[in-house]
């Protein structure tokens, strides 16, 4: 057998081709993503205009009539970003003092044991799909509210009964939804808050608890903001969860009205839309895609100014 | 003494501070607790063997989830077939190749921005793109594409940071015998890389199994079994998710129940496998 | 002169080292106790004895007695954060938190409950005063603590600590990580200071406790070798092994 003779030469053209296919395979790879976001943000705005031309922007955003299949079609949507917005702030005024509190709790407090088994809780928590929470929303959440609907408005003779899929159940829902979102984020930065401020409080006499609300809490505050809008985020984008739950008629954002949000909206009726009643759903599109992209670059700032604070 | 040591305030505030800490953890705990009991109390009774093989049908009066449990899998499969290497290959590129500060920067941003756009948009525009565009209409592939843009930071991410783990020594060892970059990074980077890549693809299977929103405008609903195996990405298929969604929406809270338990069954072994995974191969374990 | 700190029969162990062996100590009033030793002796450790700050390390079994104006720290009934406020600690790295310089020194004072502005405003004149860093920061007080020179963080730390009015001024090798012009700047501070603090410092370096303490106390792997008048402890050792170190044949 004849040997095979190497050159050093010889074998640089086929590597250095490798090389570089391997190169470039990985550069598009990485690309994927900017073409990803490009595209949606395109097909957003283009499927999202049209309908802002055909009835007018105002007609659109600050109208409340929604009767997309009346004879004169009215596509009012502010109701449902008004619902959006007051629900995803109930539900981080009620989410966020529960997550930061467990945070602290394992990041401060709890033992090795104790911390394993919530930090696993956790974890499940925000495994299960939405669709799940939805169903014991409407089982579970439902018919608590049913009760207090019919306990509070029992002599009322102008309220609609709503069998409980009402706001206040939507946004029990969602504050549960964001909790691992806001547990999470909150307990890496105060791991990440240096060992010496805890050390030089208590040196100072402080007791555990004033060390924890007025060091730690405050030197991780730009974590737990950013655990804030990502939960913001987490919230206004949820959809099957609170679908059944809210009860899904367009209403105005009181507590025990029948309620419809942006993303609800969306999914509600896209299955038989058509003509400008479609574009519209597409329009109700690019105003929570407006929103997603405030939420990010808000997020972006903030996470700027830590980097800052931290040099 | 008045200024004795032995004089121990009790601090009211520190009390009541304690107590909110604890209940809010209580809270935050039996929720799952609650959630993962009511489904097995409910989903329990209901479960027979047979949902799981048979198919929902009038004609033969029988109800069963095999289908959407098929359709499940193909889109986990199909969806991480078309993920994984990009996701992958992007953080290699990231972490091996990048040296323009800016690319990176830009394509971290875009990375971000993905992982936070709700999946409700993704089933948008999935389904103009990938539906109507690429004329895909409601399928399974269509599907796997939506969702496979929607869990490449998951898998990206859980890459990059394995790879960030595995230590400069390494690459410099290989690349000082005479190792070519490719090379290095085939022997010696993903090797060692690999449990966190693995993480990675699992959460990503969580998210997909989870995943409903982004669905039902791409893959559509269908609840039937596939004719061919190959032909079948190209027809519409309701996942387990959809399901659900569709028997609750027709108050069929039994097989409901049994879709939620079949799908916490899933949830709970993915995320005992990825635990054990990352136990397993902890690259930072000594000895 | 008076006995501030006594420690009696003191031992410590992580796990299953045996960290501090049977030490006894007494820490004069109005005096600048040194403590020294290679690195690893137990000098760190039993400074932070001395407050109870060895609490927050897992594992740690403590016999012993350790007492502060005859009273054992070391007794269930101790509410520690009295013990802190009478014993303050200065760490290694200057480590202010990431508040104004104000709030920095206020701190401690609002936490033990005082909240009055004209007050607060005293005390963090005074405490600055004191740690001789008014002069440099007067015109910034409410800007970030962050932004100033390691040396000056270091006072503002010691300024931390007087300001809640403590007996004892622990100092963890505070100057290590310090310039020697800073170096000399808090020496000198220290060396006021114990006209009206009790002061107890671990350092590594021997010209500073020679410079600056009025006793030493040589530490080497978790025994008290030796412990006198700083003068007869580098002049004359009484143990070998202190010489050996002193001369710098080892540590």
């Amino acid at each position: 057998m004849e040997k095979e003779v190497i050159s050093i030469i010889a074998n640089r053209k086929t590597k250095s081709m490798v090389e570089k296919v391997a190169s470039i395979i990985f550069v598009c790879c990485a690309i994927v993503s900017i073409v990803a976001v490009i595209s949606i943000t395109g097909y957003m705005i283009i499927s999202g205009t049209p309908a802002i031309f055909e009835v007018g922007l105002s007609d659109i955003l600050f109208s409340n009539v929604w009767a997309p299949t009346a004879s004169h079609p009215q596509f009012g949507i502010l109701n449902i970003i008004l619902t959006s917005i007051i629900g995803v702030f109930m539900a981080i005024c009620i989410g966020v003092p529960i997550g930061v509190l467990t945070a602290v709790n394992l990041a401060e407090i709890a033992s090795p044991k104790v911390k394993k088994i919530i930090k696993s809780a956790i974890e499940l928590l925000a495994g299960i799909p939405s669709v799940v929470y939805g169903l014991l929303g409407i089982l579970i959440i439902n018919p608590l509210m049913y009760q207090l609907e019919l306990l509070i408005f029992k002599d009322s003779t102008t309220h609609q009964f709503t069998g409980g899929s009402n706001l206040i159940s939507a946004i029990i829902v969602l504050a549960i939804m964001i909790l691992p979102t806001l547990i999470n984020i909150t307990e890496t930065s105060l791991n990440a808050v240096p060992d010496d401020y805890r050390k030089s409080s208590l040196a100072l006499g402080a007791s555990q608890m004033q060390t924890i609300f007025r060091v730690v809490l405050p030197a991780a505050k730009n974590g737990i903001m950013s655990a804030i809008v990502l939960g913001v985020g987490r919230a206004i984008g949820e959809v099957m969860a609170i679908l059944l739950v809210a009860g899904n008629s367009v209403n105005f954002p009181l507590p025990f009205n029948s309620v419809r949000f942006l993303t609800t909206g969306i999914v509600s009726e896209m299955g038989y839309a058509s003509g400008t009643h479609r574009e519209v759903l597409f329009t109700i599109g690019l105003v929570l895609f407006v929103f997603i992209l405030v939420i990010n670059l808000v997020l972006t700032y903030i996470l700027k100014k830590g980097d800052e604070n931290g040099k | 003494m008045e200024n004795s040591l032995f004089n121990k305030k009790s601090r009211i505030s520190d009390k009541i501070l304690n107590i909110l800490i604890q209940f809010s953890t209580l809270i935050s705990v039996s929720l799952l607790v609650v959630i993962i009991g009511y489904i097995c109390i409910r989903g329990i009774p209901c479960f027979r063997f047979d949902y799981l093989i048979n198919t929902t049908s009038i004609l033969k009066n029988t109800v069963g989830i095999l289908p959407n449990i098929i359709n499940t899998i193909y889109i986990i499969l199909l969806t991480l077939i078309i993920a994984g290497p990009i996701g992958i290959g992007g953080a290699i590129y990231l972490n091996e190749y990048a040296t323009n500060k800016k690319i990176v920067e830009i394509i971290s941003f875009t990375t971000e921005v993905l992982a936070g756009i709700p999946s409700i948009i993704y089933g948008l525009f999935g389904m103009l793109f990938f539906g109507n565009l690429f004329n895909l209409s409601y399928s399974i592939l269509t599907g796997a594409l939506t969702l496979s843009i929607m869990v490449l930071p998951i898998i990206s991410r859980n890459t990059q940071v394995a790879l960030e783990a595995v230590p400069k020594s390494y690459r410099e060892a290989a690349l000082g015998i005479g190792a070519t970059k490719w090379y290095m990074i085939r022997t010696v980077l993903l090797p060692s890389a690999i449990p966190g890549v693995l993480t990675g693809v699992i959460l990503a299977m969580g998210r997909i199994v989870a995943e409903s929103a982004a669905l039902l405008f791409t893959a559509g609903s269908v609840s039937a079994l596939p004719i061919n195996i190959f032909s079948h990405i190209f027809s519409s298929g309701g996942t387990l998710t959809i399901q659900l969604y569709l028997e609750m929406a027709k108050a069929h809270y039994e097989v409901a129940f049994v879709i939620a338990l079949v799908l916490i069954i899933i949830v709970l072994a993915l995320n005992f496998i990825a635990k054990w995974i990352s136990q397993k191969f902890d690259v930072n374990k000594v000895g | 002169m008076d006995i501030k700190i006594q420690a009696k029969h003191l031992n410590l162990f992580y796990g299953t080292k045996h960290a501090l062996k049977d030490v006894d100590l007494d820490i004069k009033k109005n005096a600048i106790t040194a403590f020294i030793g290679p690195s690893g002796c137990g000098k760190s450790t039993f400074l932070k004895t001395l407050n109870r700050m060895n609490d927050y390390v897992k594992n740690v079994k403590i016999t012993g007695e350790v007492t502060l104006d005859k009273e054992n720290i070391y007794d269930s009934r101790v509410d520690t954060t009295i013990l802190r406020k009478k014993v303050g600690m200065v760490f290694q790295q200057p480590n202010p938190f990431p508040m104004s310089i104000y709030d920095n020194v206020a701190y401690g004072p609002r936490i033990h409950g005082i909240k009055n502005k004209k007050q607060l405003d005293d005390i963090v004149e005074r405490s600055l005063k004191a740690a001789a860093l008014y002069d440099e920061v007067a015109d910034r007080l409410h800007t970030s603590a962050l932004g100033l020179s390691g040396g000056q963080q270091q006072r503002l730390c010691i300024a931390r600590c007087l300001a809640v009015e403590p007996e004892v001024i622990l100092l963890d090798e505070p100057t290590s990580a310090l310039d020697p012009i800073s170096t000399l700047k808090i020496e000198e501070l220290l060396m006021e200071l114990k006209q009206k603090y009790t002061i107890a410092i671990v350092t590594h370096n021997m010209q500073q406790a020679s410079r600056i303490a009025d006793y030493t106390a040589f530490f080497l792997v978790g025994e008290m070798v030796e412990y006198g008048k700083t003068n007869d402890v580098f002049s004359m050792p009484k143990d070998k092994r202190t010489e050996d170190y002193i001369t710098g044949r080892f540590g």
